[in-house]
């Protein structure tokens, strides 16, 4: 097979469900916009803030804490996703692949202790 | 031809979202841009029959690089970045980096030439991810540990900085 | 083949296979509210809505109707694009999911039609991949939508969720991964198939607490109680949607509902033998004789496709008794409870599978 011929037809599906659900999604405000009332004015597009007016800008510093767990999560979605091809070809590749698994698995786990230990996993 | 229409739309788009995500004033923005970018390298993907690739491109990249990104400019305070001067006083440097770079790949594209391992090749051996495992966890055994050291390091240097920070 | 024919050929390959699955996506958004009310206010020795239909069974219909009507406020300093663009996002993804998901077996409808045609739209080989991949970018709805309102509370719920979720995927791939190891195959079918004599959820020691990990996962991925602390109207009013109204309100939570099922789904196909048959008894016992062998054929008498949207239905029930049941969780109890319980235990089920693989014990 060379990459002129191969047609990808089994995601001719995923595309068209793709295009749907956006044409769905655009066509119920589409609708919704030839019935619905619009009566703006200043307060009403107020941000909402328990009754107060609001102060302040809502887009302030956040707590490190977010980066931390998505840094984390990143490190290991990696690892999983080096796992899925690994769990597929474990019949073929035996006790070798579990041994290279393992030490792969090992040096990781020696990043999760450390984090656990300096308390990166708290949250106070 | 159809292939080849579908491969253009993917290309076109895959530009036009880079050139708009770096020139996006609000940095959020350009992270939609960027998500934008990296669905359509997915779909680039699958047209080489290489689907377990398309997946990790969303899943790693989308899912979990770009989350990052998002986080940390999140943090950043947005509308101050907004009205700070666009140009950074390194701007001519950068600029004759990029078209060394692109320069670079131009040269390389017109004179070189690819050689295929067909043992290997994503489109001889279909499915993708079982024939990925076996080449990786037999002929590629030490770049694969390696790449285990690299996730290590980033951790412990993620950990390091947020603690510092977090004591402060 | 004339002209007709082809046309005829996309008509039931392609154009009343999307128009089925897009029905069934839709009905189930909507009826999914309308069995959460009532299930919930039986819980709670309530009757639920009464007064559309009977039993208010136009509920969600007249719900729908009322939506349509509403005004659509965008927020003064809120970012209009991604205000627009977040709820769409969630919503395409959630839907999207569905078109990798086998329903049953290829059937002619007991003779229905000519040929044996798939319950599925599309099987993908990397198929649980495809899904978990869509479920990633529905991240991005997330917390764009909390972002975008500026809104103090909109935006703390969307930071919250975002982090719930990806802190949940690392538990839920890895019980995924025993899956697949399992079964030797990322594609969902073959997942089923594999489960033909023995569903994954009994296969011991590693089956059922692969099964409860993806199953809590589950639940907090979809934000759902007791995991639904982004939306703890206690503190943080309605989370990363406290902004929306009308029709981009309906969509958050069309979203939700069709992310549950896509779960439940999921949890079927994975560990409760897709659309397999119940056997209590094993085909073999007794050496296949009566009356093992007649319980076993009644069971297979129900359609496949039945058994698998009756395990989804059991389980969308238990997802809203578990609401009506617990208390809502603390937000570090929740990270906690991730990080140093789920990852370690989902680890350790993952490398048990492959050493009991190992010495042919599976």
């Amino acid at each position: 097979m060379t990459p002129d011929t191969y047609v990808p037809e089994h995601f001719l599906p995923v595309a068209i469900f793709l295009l749907l659900g956006g044409a769905f999604a655009v066509g119920m405000l589409v609708v919704g916009w030839f019935v619905r009332p619009r009566r703006p004015y200043p307060e009403k597009l107020l941000t909402y803030e328990s009754g107060i007016t609001p102060f302040m800008d809502a887009h302030q510093k956040f707590s490190i804490r977010f980066y931390l767990i998505a840094m984390l999560f990143l490190i290991f979605d990696i690892e999983a996703v080096f796992l899925y091809p690994w769990a597929v070809a474990y019949g073929k590749i035996g006790l070798y692949g579990f041994v290279e698994m393992v030490i792969f698995i090992a040096i990781l786990l020696v990043g999760y202790v450390y984090a656990w230990k300096k308390g990166a996993l708290e949250w106070e | 031809m159809l292939l080849k229409g579908i491969f253009l739309y993917f290309a076109a788009v895959i530009l036009l979202s880079a050139v708009l995500m770096i020139t996006r004033r609000n940095p959020v923005h350009s992270v939609v841009y960027m998500l934008l970018l990296f669905f359509h390298i997915a779909g680039v993907f699958v047209l080489l029959n290489a689907e377990f690739l398309a997946a990790v491109q969303l899943i790693v990249y989308a899912g979990a690089i770009l989350i990052l990104y998002l986080f940390v400019v999140m943090l950043l305070n947005v509308d101050k970045e907004k009205l700070g001067s666009r140009a950074h006083r390194f701007w001519p440097w950068m600029a004759g980096f990029g078209i060394l770079i692109a320069g670079e790949v131009v040269l390389l594209l017109l004179r070189g030439s690819f050689p295929v391992n067909p043992e290997l090749s994503v489109q001889q051996t279909g499915a993708g991810a079982e024939a990925l495992g076996i080449a990786l966890y037999t002929r590629y055994l030490i770049p694969f540990e390696i790449a285990s050291v690299i996730l290590l390091v980033g951790l412990v240097g993620a950990v390091m900085l947020a603690k510092k920070t977090i004591k402060e | 083949m004339t002209v007709m024919d082809q046309v005829a050929n996309i008509a039931y390959s392609l154009i009343i296979p999307v128009a089925v699955l897009f029905g069934f996506i839709m009905l189930n958004a909507a009826y999914l509210s309308y069995m959460e009310r009532k299930v919930l206010a039986h819980m709670q020795a309530r009757m639920g809505p009464m007064m559309t239909g009977w039993h208010g069974i136009l509920q969600p219909i007249a719900d729908g109707v009322k939506l349509f009507f509403k005004e659509d406020i965008i927020p003064a300093k809120a970012d209009k694009w991604l205000f627009s663009l977040a709820p769409v996002l969630l919503l395409i993804m959630s839907i999207a999911a569905f078109v990798a998901i086998p329903f049953g077996p290829p059937t002619d409808f007991y003779g229905i039609l000519s040929n044996k045609v798939p319950l599925w739209l599309t099987n993908l080989n990397v198929g649980i991949l495809y899904v978990l991949a869509l479920a990633s970018v529905g991240t991005y709805g997330v917390i764009m939508a909390g972002w975008a309102s500026n809104n103090k509370y909109s935006l703390l719920g969307g930071f919250r969720s975002a982090a719930q979720m990806i802190s949940y995927e690392i538990p839920m791939a890895f019980a995924i991964i025993t899956v697949v190891l399992l079964a030797g195959s990322l594609n969902l079918a073959e997942i089923v198939n594999a489960q033909s004599e023995k569903w994954f959820i009994i296969v011991l020691p590693v089956g059922p607490v692969a099964f409860l990990l993806y199953l809590i996962s589950g639940v907090a991925e979809t934000n759902r109680a007791p995991f639904d602390l982004p939306e703890a109207e206690t503190e943080l009013v309605a989370g990363f949607f406290t902004e929306y109204t009308g029709m981009r309100f309906a969509m958050f939570f069309m979203a939700e509902y069709a992310n549950m099922v896509v779960i439940s789904l999921l949890v079927s196909i994975l560990f409760l033998g897709g659309w397999m048959p119940v056997q209590i008894l094993p085909n073999t016992w007794l050496g296949g004789m009566p009356p093992v062998s007649w319980i076993n054929g009644l069971f297979r008498l129900m359609p496949p496709v039945l058994w698998l949207l009756g395990k989804v239905y059991f389980l969308l029930f238990f997802f809203i008794w578990l609401r009506a049941t617990l208390p809502r969780l603390r937000y570090d109890q929740l990270m906690a409870f991730s990080w140093k319980f789920l990852l370690p235990l989902s680890l350790a089920t993952l490398l048990t599978t492959a050493v009991m693989k190992q010495m042919g014990l599976l």
